[in-house]
């Protein structure tokens, strides 16, 4: 059976290799099987060993001490960490915290549980870009806020945010400054020596790792203490408790170091491949790009095909997988609030498709891909009243709609 | 959760997709739906002289399920009366098409369409 090409990166990508083979060893009786934290005895040894060099490697990546990375079983659970972490650590300090529209859900529905718990969350507004507004940043922070959670990179837009800028306003007002990191980790440059960050979400599978396994970077320097979310053994200097998954971990500090080595390469050769794809839409008519092009990951292409409706696109295109905004793909049967944040009307929420390209993305799955999706837009563009509307001249929102 | 075999069927090979004239005394037009839901279904019918339906046309703008809702809804009222076109219930429609149930609203759209296009036909007569 032939699978479809897979170009669906930005939800989730495949082990590398490479990496699957080094986990494979941190499983059986033949292996280094043992718990990390058993410190009497070989086989704890060995585990903390493969710990502490996977601690680094994920360390190396991003520019921060060993000593600053808590291992969570992904982003979500980092996302977790760190804002309820602080929310109830500092809490005396102030109970405001702001964040964004477009963040990942595993931020934005803790945000909304801390308003349950008598936190007050300002949720702004991107610019139709998607990027923040620095100036109405600014001047959202009050006296008794305690934290922004601004994300690096949008899973949906791939849109790149300026955390140099953020952190610096950041600081001046003393605010933590948390970053989701899940989509950017590994693609583009992070050096937490520098940048004015003091919690960092870390995803493995976004990366070439595993899926359930993540990490949080925790500042040192200056120090950011959290409440912890999991009790028990005290693992993690307290932060996380629970038997560390020495598999898991290799794993992910295997897929940060093969990162670190080949992130240029890798990132020149996906950016030409969504160049190419863009390229291959170019002389389409109504056709929209969702998002900053310049300030936006390599691999990311989010694009509305107007009048044409995403999930019936996905389904004519099925021999490719991507991931849409519109409605029908989610069980809510609301349009992508990504996409509504940024301004779009509902109907270009509704067209729009994700295609995101990696690792494995050749030159002719792009070209493939764009002689399908030409075919299959005009396919459905011909079954559809609305492009039959636009042709004759109609302006769609003047129109009265009988939704029922 | 893949793609039921009729909808796919109805998408590959759409029966009817097309245009009667609207302002044809004999042609009743029903256009449901809206772009903001990510849904709109135009679907026309044309009667003969017996009052029977003997050409129906559709265009859709929404997901594979709303497609075939409407398709199939073309086939089955050619060869019926107005009344008899509009008993025809959206639950017939999941039927045939085994629908899951995130999709059922795409069913009722097209019942809405066929008595939006029976109830256009009868206010031309009258």
């Amino acid at each position: 059976m032939i699978t479809p090409t897979y170009m669906d990166y930005s939800a989730t990508t495949p082990v590398d290799p490479r990496v699957a083979e080094k986990m494979g060893k941190y499983l059986t009786m033949e292996g280094d099987f043992g718990n990390a934290a058993s410190r009497s005895h070989y086989y704890g040894w060995q585990a903390e060993k493969a710990v502490d060099e996977a601690r680094s490697q994920v360390a190396d990546l991003v520019g921060a001490d060993p000593r600053e990375i808590v291992w969570t079983s992904g982003a979500t659970e980092s996302n977790n960490l760190a804002i309820k972490g602080i929310a109830h650590f500092y809490h005396k300090r102030g109970k405001h915290i702001i964040t964004l529209k477009t963040e990942h859900k595993a931020v934005l529905d803790t945000c909304r549980q801390l308003e349950r718990d008598g936190f007050e969350v300002t949720y702004l507004d991107p610019l139709p870009n998607g990027l923040l507004d620095i100036d109405v940043f600014k001047s959202s922070i009050r006296e008794d806020t305690i934290l922004a959670s601004i994300m690096h990179v949008n899973n949906e837009i791939g849109v790149i945010q300026d955390l140099q800028a953020i952190g610096d306003i950041c600081r001046e007002n003393k605010v933590f400054f948390h970053v989701d990191a899940a989509q950017s980790a590994g693609k583009i440059e992070i050096n937490l020596g520098l940048l004015p960050v003091d919690l960092m979400s870390f995803s493995a599978h976004k990366i070439y790792g595993p899926k359930g396994m993540g990490a949080l970077y925790v500042s040192r320097k200056p120090r950011v203490r959290l409440e912890a979310q999991i009790h028990g053994g005290g693992h993690e200097r307290g932060m996380r408790s629970g038997t560390l998954a020495t598999h898991q971990i290799v794993g992910m500090g295997e897929a940060f170091a093969i990162a670190k080595a080949e992130m240029k390469e890798e990132g020149e050769r996906t950016q030409k491949l969504r160049e190419r794809l863009l390229a291959g839409f170019a002389d389409m008519e109504e056709v929209v790009v969702n998002g900053d092009l310049d300030q936006r990951i390599a691999g990311n292409l989010n694009i509305s095909f107007n009048y044409v409706e995403g999930e019936s696109l996905m389904m004519a295109i099925s021999d490719v997988a991507v991931s849409s905004g519109s409605a029908c793909t989610s069980a809510s049967l609301e349009p992508s609030y990504v996409l509504r944040a940024l301004g779009l009307t509902d109907e270009l929420a509704h067209s729009s498709i994700r295609f995101s390209v990696g690792r494995y993305t050749t030159e002719q799955d792009v070209d493939n891909a764009i002689k399908l999706v030409r075919e299959k837009v005009q396919k459905l563009r011909d079954l559809s009243p609305l492009w039959d509307m636009f042709k004759d001249g109609i302006d769609l929102s003047s129109v009265e709609w009988a939704a029922h | 959760m893949a793609y039921g075999k009729k909808v796919l069927d109805h998408y590959e090979n759409p029966r009817n997709v097309g245009i009667l004239d609207k302002d044809a005394l004999n042609v009743g037009t029903g256009m449901v739906g809206a772009p903001a839901c990510g849904d709109v279904m135009r679907l026309q019918i044309q009667i003969n002289d017996d009052g029977v339906i003997e050409e129906a046309k559709f265009k859709t703008y929404g997901c594979g399920s709303a497609i075939a809702s409407s398709s199939l809804l073309t086939e089955w009222v050619k060869g019926k009366t107005l009344d008899e076109a509009s008993q025809i219930k959206n639950t017939e429609i999941v039927e045939e098409l085994e629908l899951p149930p995130v999709k059922i609203h795409c069913s009722v759209l097209a019942e809405d369409a066929i008595k939006a296009a029976i109830n256009d036909l009868k206010s031309k007569a009258s």
